[in-house]
């Protein structure tokens, strides 16, 4: 291009330079603003930042609560006692100890004596009562075991590690405030100033909490324990494992390998995606309504329980197991078609092996929202007040989350902790799940 | 990343750079717009661009040619910093505007952006109306004070993107119903309407059928009386159609550069040779 | 056990049916299994198939059914005068059903049999009933594997298709597996509907749908204090929504905000750590969240409402609605992040060619194009509100108040549906039946929200692919 002169009028050049003036505003315009929006961007940035910090917060605030009410539940405390149970308590009428004369003896008799030795000018009836209030019936229990195991202790001074009353097991873990007026709280005064003299005796102990894992529920929270709940969850589980898994991957393979486009698979898939989003409670009046009013099938059961979760769980693992089933590459499937496999050989021998983590995945998913899920428990009667260990899917039992409700029902404030306890139990079970998951997830990942 | 050089260095080191390419496109005394000297762009590991030295002179049009691969859309990503939107992307060397080092710290590149619009490959009108899509860009700069002279941006825009007599009867209808080529017009009017000083083109003709190409290249010879443009292009007929200056990269090099005319017709590296003459490519 | 040994016995059957079949098919053909027209192994199924598949669908028929059948026919095998009260008028429902709950703990030998001879007699009939019902099943399953092995057996040779009867049985098989969605919705439907209308053949839908008076009690004798028992949900649907409002006020800008952090600011390390934490609030069981709403959100509120002065209810709205949008927050954020990383990277480079800053871009580009996605987020969103039971029946109240105050104690709809049906109910009174109605209504609304945002959301996607 020519070089410009200065002199001569150049159309274009005034342009340019009008240009430039304009530019030069522009420019202006644009750096003036840039303080403010710049201030606008960090702003929306903070917004951000603290909206994640609000939820995690949140989270933090609701593991820590629950983590500082259930860990005290992992110990319990017991005295250690003294006892003799003398002969004649437990013998029959003829003098003699034998299973059946163990089985009607009343081993009350000699805890209660054991504490009056501890306290002997503790008179009166009502005070009596009051001292006996510190053992938990678990104590008669305990010593009575421990005779029926072993009648030559019989006669023989005993130390027994005798589990307290849940009330004083508050006290001892120092969550009684007794500076409130006596006419407040449980215990009254000489309650707390019997056990501050056995606490002084040094005979009250802490121990690990075995009670919580080996029982049964109970309407004493010293007694209660969540064993029955894990095994009722365990049935449960058990059941919807082994109808939902095969099924799920039966339907999720048929609807990717085989169904034909058309109007009815259509509605099949528009059923399981509404299906999956369908509240969980209206599944619990499905169960209710069919498997209890028209089979007649037992209430409470893990397996009317599993029933229904298998209903919840199946779209979930449908939907997974088609998503592994469609990252197998074609190849794969032409491969085998081209060697003379019928379809469904070319399934169950290369495509299935291939998908089998995915479908795994989502399937442990599943059952970690199953092992998770209360309402439609609820609306079949697994609510019951159930002591026993279920022994089968056709005994009346309750689940873990359901036991968490129960106690968080509970007006005893000894329940809180344990509450808080199970809680625990159950998170570490879905921690574990989910862990399994993950490893699954990232052990056969596959990239094609 | 940011060059230590300063502006004056530039002043003094710029008739003779050094490097694979240190041909200046600016003869002396002639004050380039755009500059860029020893400029590298890595992705990564990845070493995209390889010691570029170029100038790109005022209310011309300037084409970016080569083979596909080659860095020319990654280089002109460099010049409005739009390759600070990719994490692993690292600029060094100088690229300098109006003698001004772009990668220095005290640069804005929302500012920059705003003196530097860009056109993309693939027309991207935002999902709104033709009117917001034109006035997005003088709103969040602050541009027009008042309604009335955003509407007068607005149709200076539209009609110097020669849309305006196709759409004024629907500037509240979406972007995205326009077609291909009317999109493209649309981006670049959207470009227009910061009043950029310099419009970077990146294939905005890839995706358009021939009829639209003819009506964004008349466009751009139009627009080249006040804007400096750098346009990528694939095809050879195109740079040849509308620019002035043409630069030939390969493998990330700046093979030579120089009027469109001379490279074309004379062209002094055997890979452009081979280039032009369709061996390769 | 019996069940048990008997399900052993015919998986054990099953398996000599696999290998008996398997080796017919190389004795027909003289071990030269080329001539055959499947692999010995497909007979070995075609076999087991035709052994199992009869038996074990009695099998289970019989399991479903056999309690029904058998307390039929105790009750028509009972005396006429046990089915009568003491004034001769025959029993109603609720006490026949008693009746056989007696007899049913009776057989079962619990303690809390009865020592009624009626009852001791039936209880015996019910067991012979049982016993013999027991024997039946165990013969007619076991001759039907029999048989069917048989059959099965007979039918090998050199020609026969095993290899596709055996791929046609796995076909249909998986056929009923795949339909099994869809008689679950049909199930779903069905049975609230037909218990609905049972219900509302007493109570009128308009009473239900616009009345504002709830208290479902019935009243036993007429002249009863509160024996009138409204049953007008208007109040369970106000308590709903606002509960569902609160949860929304905090799930979505708390959830919308952390996702766009997420997908457009947040470096990679940080987006890896976030965002499985933020998971995790996904991942804890809803009753977890009742106890956390239940025993330190509500008391948190209604102490620091008692600071100013403020009198909030223990079983306040707000604590419910606030947990439960801290269960929804991750919902809202996966789905609002997956919408705004399919917003094409073309629009941010748009807008960023022009020099727009990233907040500007994120406002005023990627949130209009990413509108309809996000909606539909929160509609979703929304339905899991509603439908959300545990933390409402653990931390919100019973008591059917019609206020907007989140300070005080409202009810929902599914904890209504939890109180009216747990316990022990008899099935027929209008008071269980209400449950129905309300899970019917529970039932159509999310079923609504979900279509619509299931469309809104794919739609979006489409716009984009």
């Amino acid at each position: 291009m020519a070089p410009n002169t200065p002199n001569a009028y150049d159309p274009a050049a005034a342009v340019a330079a009008e240009g430039r003036t304009v530019n030069r505003n522009i420019a202006e315009i644009v750096n003036s603003g840039l303080a403010a929006r710049y201030r606008a961007e960090r702003r929306f940035k903070v917004y951000g930042v603290v909206a994640i910090g609000v939820a995690l917060a949140m989270l933090a605030t609701l593991f820590v609560t629950i983590f500082a009410q259930g860990w005290t539940a992992f110990t319990t405390t017991v005295i250690e006692l003294p006892v003799t149970v003398e002969r004649e308590m437990v013998a029959n009428a003829q003098g003699e100890v034998t299973t059946d004369s163990l089985a009607y003896a009343n081993f009350a008799v000699p805890m209660r004596k054991a504490l009056e030795a501890q306290f002997p000018d503790v008179t009166g009836r009502s005070d009596k009562r009051d001292l006996y209030a510190i053992l938990s019936d678990g104590a008669t229990y305990r010593l009575q075991n421990m005779i029926r195991e072993n009648p030559e202790l019989v006669g023989r001074e005993i130390l027994l590690e005798a589990p307290v009353a849940a009330d004083f097991d508050l006290l001892a873990k120092g969550q009684v405030d007794t500076s409130v007026p006596e006419t407040e709280r449980r215990l009254n005064d000489n309650q707390v100033a019997w056990f501050q003299t056995l606490q002084e005796r040094d005979l009250v102990d802490s121990q690990f909490n075995t009670i919580l894992f080996t029982n049964g529920d109970s309407r004493q929270p010293e007694l209660a324990g969540i064993w029955g709940a894990v095994v009722g969850s365990f049935y449960t589980l058990l059941v919807t494992l082994a109808l939902s898994f095969p099924i799920g991957v039966a339907a999720a393979v048929y609807l990717e390998e085989f169904a034909p486009k058309n109007k009815w698979t259509d509605l099949i898939e528009v059923n399981i995606n509404n299906l999956a989003a369908v509240p969980s409670i209206v599944f619990g009046l499905l169960g209710l309504a069919v498997f209890l009013q028209v089979f007649g099938l037992p209430r409470s059961a893990p397996l009317v329980g599993g029933l229904v979760l298998t209903l919840m769980t199946l779209p979930t693992i449908i939907i997974a197991s088609r998503a592994a089933l469609k990252s197998v590459p074609p190849s794969i499937r032409e491969a085998a078609l081209g060697v003379g496999a019928s379809k469904l050989q070319m399934i169950t021998h290369h495509v299935l092996p291939l998908a089998m983590p995915g479908m795994l995945t989502g399937t442990i998913i599943g059952m970690a929202q199953a092992l998770g899920e209360t309402a439609p428990l609820l609306m079949i009667g697994m609510v019951a007040f159930v002591v026993d260990i279920p022994g089968g899917p056709m005994d009346p039992a309750t689940v873990l989350p359901v036991q968490i409700f129960l106690w968080a029902d509970s007006p005893e404030r000894a329940f809180v902790a344990r509450t808080s306890a199970a809680i625990m139990v159950l998170l570490a079970f879905l921690v574990v799940m989910n862990a399994l998951a993950v490893i699954l997830r990232k052990k056969f990942e596959r990239r094609w | 990343m940011n060059s230590q050089a300063t502006a004056a260095q530039v002043q003094t080191e710029a008739p003779a750079p050094q490097g694979t390419a240190g041909t200046p496109l600016v003869g002396p005394g002639e004050q380039a717009k755009v500059s860029a000297r020893n400029a590298n762009v890595y992705y990564g590991d990845k070493h995209a661009i390889k010691d570029v030295g170029l100038d790109i002179k005022q209310n011309e049009v300037t084409a970016f040619i080569g083979p596909s691969g080659c860095g020319k859309s990654t280089f002109l990503r460099c010049l409005n910093r739009m390759n600070d939107t990719i994490d692993i992307a690292r600029v060094t060397g100088l690229i300098t505007l109006d003698g001004e080092d772009i990668y220095a710290k005290r640069v804005d590149p929302v500012q920059l952006r705003a003196r530097v619009g860009m056109v993309f490959q693939k027309p991207n009108p935002f999902p709104k109306s033709i009117f917001e899509n034109i006035a997005y860009g003088p709103r969040i700069h602050g541009i027009a004070r008042h309604k009335d002279e955003l509407e007068e941006i607005v149709m200076t825009s539209l009609e110097r993107a020669g849309l305006l007599g196709e759409v004024k009867d629907r500037l509240d209808q979406p972007g995205t119903g326009l077609s291909g080529g009317q999109q493209q017009r649309l981006c670049i009017a959207r470009a227009i309407a910061v009043h950029p000083e310099v419009i970077l083109m990146d294939e905005p003709c890839s995706a358009l059928d021939p009829i639209a190409t003819a009506k964004i290249e008349e466009l751009i010879d139009e627009l080249r009386q006040n804007y400096t443009i750098v346009i990528v292009t694939h095809s050879m007929q195109q740079a040849a159609r509308v620019s002035q200056r043409t630069a030939f990269f390969h493998l990330g090099n700046l093979v030579e550069c120089g009027d469109t005319e001379q490279i074309f017709t004379n062209p002094q590296h055997r890979l452009t040779q081979g280039y032009i003459t369709g061996r390769f490519g | 056990m019996q069940a048990f040994t008997l399900i052993l016995v015919l998986a054990v059957l099953t398996v000599v049916g696999f290998r008996m079949g398997r080796g017919r098919a190389v004795a027909v053909v003289g071990g030269e299994t080329r001539k055959l027209h499947s692999l010995p192994s497909y007979h070995g199924m075609y076999v087991a198939l035709w052994c199992a598949v009869p038996s074990f669908v009695l099998f289970g028929l019989w399991m479903l059914f056999e309690s029904s059948i058998a307390t039929q026919l105790t009750l028509a095998n009972l005396p006429p005068q046990a089915l009568q009260g003491p004034d001769g008028q025959p029993l109603s429902e609720a006490r026949i059903g008693l009746l056989l709950n007696d007899i049913r703990n009776t057989a079962t030998g619990n303690i809390a049999g009865s020592s009624d001879a009626i009852v001791q007699q039936a209880a015996q009939y019910y067991n012979g009933i049982r016993a013999t019902g027991d024997w039946l099943l165990t013969a007619a399953a076991l001759s039907l594997a029999v048989l069917g092995a048989g059959f099965g057996w007979k039918r090998v040779s050199a020609d026969l298709r095993a290899r596709n009867d055996v791929e046609m049985a796995v076909k249909i098989f998986m056929i009923v597996c795949s339909t099994i969605a869809v008689f679950t919705t049909i199930g779903i439907i069905l049975s609230l509907l037909f218990e609905s209308l049972r219900f509302f053949s007493r109570v009128s839908p308009v009473e239900f749908l616009f009345g504002t008076h709830w208290s479902p009690q019935i009243s036993i004798r007429a002249d009863q204090v509160g024996s009138s028992g409204g049953f007008g949900a208007i109040p369970l649907f106000a308590g709903t929504m606002l509960i569902s409002f609160i949860a929304m006020m905090v799930a979505v800008p708390i959830g919308l905000l952390s996702a766009i952090y997420m997908a457009e600011y947040a470096p990679r390390k940080v987006r890896s750590v976030v965002k499985p934490l933020l998971e995790i609030l996904a991942g804890i069981p809803t009753v977890v969240y009742g106890f956390f709403a239940a025993l330190t959100v509500a008391p948190f509120f209604r102490d620091s409402g008692q600071l100013f002065g403020l009198s909030i209810s223990s079983e306040s709205a707000i604590a419910a609605g606030i947990v439960m949008g801290i269960m929804i927050i991750p919902f809202v954020s996966s789905l609002s992040d997956d919408v705004i990383t399919a917003v094409p990277n073309a629009m941010r480079e748009g807008s960023y060619g022009l020099g727009a800053t990233k907040s500007e871009t994120i406002k005023r580009v990627i949130l209009p194009a990413a509108l309809p996605g996000v909606v539909g987020g929160i509609l979703l969103a929304v339905s899991r509100a509603i439908g959300e039971t545990m933390i409402v029946v653990m931390a919100a109240g019973l008591a059917a108040n019609l206020t907007a105050n989140p300070f005080e104690a409202v009810t929902t709809v599914t904890v209504q549906i939890v109180t009216l049906l747990v316990g022990d109910q008899e099935f027929d009174s209008p008071k269980t039946l209400a449950a129905f109605a309300l899970g019917l209504v529970l039932f159509v609304v999310t079923l609504v929200l979900n279509v619509i945002a299931l469309h809104v959301v794919r739609k979006y996607r489409e716009q984009y692919e």
